[in-house]
């Protein structure tokens, strides 16, 4: 049976049909969905863990208890990722074990651009890049068989063009994998120093047999084409590659370790090489490091995605169609009635320094609210505002971390602990929106439900902030400004560690709301409810309007009227 | 070989469109890719999804000017993206305006006359009342499926082909309105 398939739930299939049994991943733009429609398969256990460290060590363990394991994550997940993975990588496997990384070249919803390969090369475990829905399939599969037979972790690459397309597959029946029997065996499994020298040996001897094995493997092929440019490509790349040129390919399928004997010979029989791929030029300099004469970077450049257009235009001076009219841009928004909103018009009323996080919230930074003042990486804002404290340099202004409840989880607790511990004064506000949101609605330990979405048990905020030594903890409703701002000014005055849990239900859980607000004659046109920036309200031609399609009526505006311009709607309307 | 490009804001459903295109390739036995957006650009922003049906496709991306047709669900997403139209091809468009960040802000204003501009720039456009067709239908939130309906009437797909489409791609408390509402796209002249 053939059908149109998300690469993303394609992985989910192969991963269903190599009789995987356990998965455990954190949800991340372009990956989630793989563990989304894991979650469908009855056969498959499949969990969300609070981080992506959690659950490469959960599918570590899976795999040496004996059965075939997977975690999935995106690109930034992997450097948490990364402790375990490295060691796994000397522990080899019991059962096999995948990691799915998406890369996002372009940062369609990311912070940086990192590119992944370089974690197969560093961590020595085989990677594999799909470039369509079926490859992706074929290619977990297959991971699992390499990952066997050469007893490693496997990683599987995606990048968001990749992740997030669809295309048709070819379905079949899940194989069932007997279960490894699991037996003692320290040398192996036990990493301290007298047995992971020996499993360094082993990882070398591996790395040097996949990398000769790589030559006739079948996960890459020559495509020939005229001879007069060969061009070496992998993923999504090979599809523009294939479109825009008539060039001979090589198509690289495992993209670490690569085949140099073979391309080498490709290298023969066409009169230029290049390479083609988006990010770093990872393959390009492993070529020129064995002597193999080729080009790509310095023409193609390390920014963004390439697309079929761009290809031409680089090698063939082909115009790239751009658009002849100014259009106002339209930046992605907090949505109208999102809880956060409430909480960033108010520091930025207050002039409150504001360590952010990734998540919705990070959306803070956009006009007209501009609140964030830093942003790195998950869990970041709390060690960074500890950082600011300790600098003592900005003590004239006030300054708080703002993190979601499913940021704080994954990797915001041990920084309180680090400012109690060594006796700061920064105030964390939790924007606890019970969910996590930017990636679509994802359970996670704070909401009580499983991925699954049964019930589970509960982590409770409150009581793990107390016990971790943070004396004040105050729950306020996000909605509420006036609470919000009392509450900021009180914990941000306080000469110890603070946290404000402020709490209200992301706004897209509820589909049914009160009907819309609207503006009546009392409106004097002073654009005191544009600062907020809720995409509900409207300024046409100088007039002040409540879009009835967008209002949720969550009344955040109406607080900052002053003259009761803002009025509910009536039911009966 | 057909390009469609499915252009609105974040929310206003460009996925669920794309998929019963998807699912229309489907049933006629065409092959299909579709490159969608997920995550940050679902909030509220500008988002574009591509779909190639054809016999044999590689890249999910349609390149620029070699687009057939483009399904706007906003004005100024239908000017933004005008560009990536081919010479004779036809930009459906629904007649709605969702203000943008910077507009409400005051940073930006919202372009008057979209469609003269469009027919300035020698786009062929057809303008759809989409959002009232929707509400007709039962749910504002049906104006992807009016312009559906729109565009497979436009394109000739027969309607049981759209009806089974939609029918494979959406839930089952919403199929009487989106029935509807793929209906009334249909017969939009």
């Amino acid at each position: 049976m053939k059908r149109l398939m998300l690469t993303n739930e394609a992985v989910a299939r192969g991963a269903y049909e190599a009789g995987v049994k356990v998965v455990s991943s954190y949800p991340g733009t372009p990956s989630t969905e793989i563990t989304e429609f894991i979650s469908k398969y009855d056969d498959i256990y499949s969990e969300w863990a609070p981080n992506e460290k959690v659950a490469c060590e959960v599918a570590v363990g899976a795999s040496i208890a004996g059965v075939r394991s997977m975690c999935c994550m995106k690109h930034v997940g992997v450097n948490v990722a990364a402790d375990p993975l490295f060691t796994a990588a000397y522990t080899g496997v019991g059962r096999g074990m995948v990691l799915v990384v998406a890369d996002d070249p372009a940062m369609h919803s990311s912070q940086n651009e990192q590119d992944s390969r370089f974690y197969a090369r560093s961590a020595h475990v085989p990677m594999l890049e799909p470039s369509d829905s079926q490859e992706a399939k074929d290619f977990v599969k297959r991971a699992y068989e390499i990952s066997e037979e050469y007893d490693t972790p496997v990683m599987l690459r995606l990048t968001t063009r990749i992740a997030h397309s669809q295309s048709v597959v070819e379905l079949k029946d899940r194989e069932e994998v007997e279960d490894k029997h699991f037996e003692k065996n320290i040398q192996k499994y036990v990493m301290m120093p007298q047995f992971a020298r020996k499993r360094h040996v082993y990882v070398e001897e591996r790395e040097n047999k996949l990398a000769k094995d790589a030559n006739t493997i079948d996960l890459n092929r020559v495509e020939m084409r005229s001879t007069k440019l060969g061009i070496v490509c992998a993923g999504a790349v090979y599809q523009y590659v294939k479109e825009a040129t008539d060039a001979s390919i090589f198509k690289l399928g495992l993209v670490y370790p690569i085949p140099l004997d073979a391309i080498k010979e490709f290298a023969s029989k066409v009169d230029e090489l290049m390479v083609v791929e988006e990010l770093e030029p990872f393959f390009e300099n492993q070529l020129k490091a064995n002597g193999i004469k080729c080009s790509g970077k310095a023409l193609f450049g390390k920014q963004g995605e390439y697309s079929t257009a761009y290809i031409r235009n680089k090698l063939y001076g082909d115009e790239i169609i751009t658009s002849q009219v100014n259009v106002p841009m339209r930046p992605p928004v907090m949505c109208a009635g999102c809880p956060h909103r409430g909480v960033f018009y108010i520091l930025k009323k207050l002039g409150i320094v504001v360590s952010g996080d990734i998540g919705c919230y990070t959306l803070g930074a956009q006009a007209p609210l501009s609140a964030l003042d830093a942003c790195v990486c998950m869990g970041a804002s709390i060690g960074m505002a500890h950082g600011f404290d300790k600098a003592k340099s900005i003590h004239a202004r006030k300054l708080v971390a703002v993190i979601g409840d499913s940021t704080f989880v994954h990797s915001g607790i041990t920084n309180v602990i680090n400012a109690v511990y060594n006796q700061g004064t920064s105030t964390t506000i939790i924007l606890d929106n019970s969910i996590t949101g930017m990636t679509g609605h994802q359970q996670n330990p704070a909401t009580g439900k499983t991925l699954k979405g049964e019930p589970t048990n509960k982590l409770d905020l409150e009581a793990l902030l107390k016990a971790i030594g943070v004396n004040n903890v105050v729950v306020v409703d996000a909605y509420d400004l006036k609470e919000v701002e009392r509450v900021i000014k009180e914990e941000t005055a306080r000469e110890e560690v603070s946290v404000i849990i402020a709490r209200r239900p992301c706004v897209l859980l509820t589909k049914k709301y009160p009907p819309a607000f609207s503006i009546n004659d009392n409106c004097k046109n002073c654009k005191a409810c544009l600062k907020i920036g809720c995409p509900a309200i409207e300024n046409i031609g100088g007039k002040i309007r409540i879009n009835k399609e967008l209002c949720v009526a969550c009344g955040v505006c109406k607080q900052l009227c002053k003259f009761s311009a803002i009025e509910e709607g009536s039911k009966n309307a | 070989m057909l390009n469609v490009l499915i252009v609105g804001v974040g929310g206003q459903g460009t996925l669920l469109a794309s998929r019963v295109l998807g699912a229309i390739a489907d049933i006629s036995g065409n092959d299909c890719k579709l490159s969608e957006v997920h995550g940050m650009s679902q909030r509220g922003g500008s988002v574009v999804t591509h779909v190639r049906i054809g016999n044999e496709i590689g890249a999910p991306l349609v390149t620029e000017g070699e687009v057939d047709y483009i399904l706007a669900f906003e004005k100024l997403e239908a000017l933004r993206w005008a560009y990536y139209l081919k010479k004779d091809g036809i930009i459906l468009v629904n007649n709605q305006e969702i203000m943008p960040m910077p507009v409400i802000t005051g940073m930006a204003e919202y372009p008057d006359s979209i469609f003269s501009k469009l027919a300035e720039l020698g786009k062929k456009t057809v303008v759809v009342e989409g959002l009232e067709l929707a509400c007709t239908a039962g749910n504002s939130k049906a104006v992807n499926v009016v312009m559906i309906g729109a565009l497979c009437a436009l394109i000739g797909i027969e309607f049981n082909v759209a009806l089974e489409a939609v029918r494979k791609c959406v839930p089952q408390k919403l199929l009487a309105v989106n029935e509807k509402a793929l209906e009334l796209g249909y017969n939009v002249k």
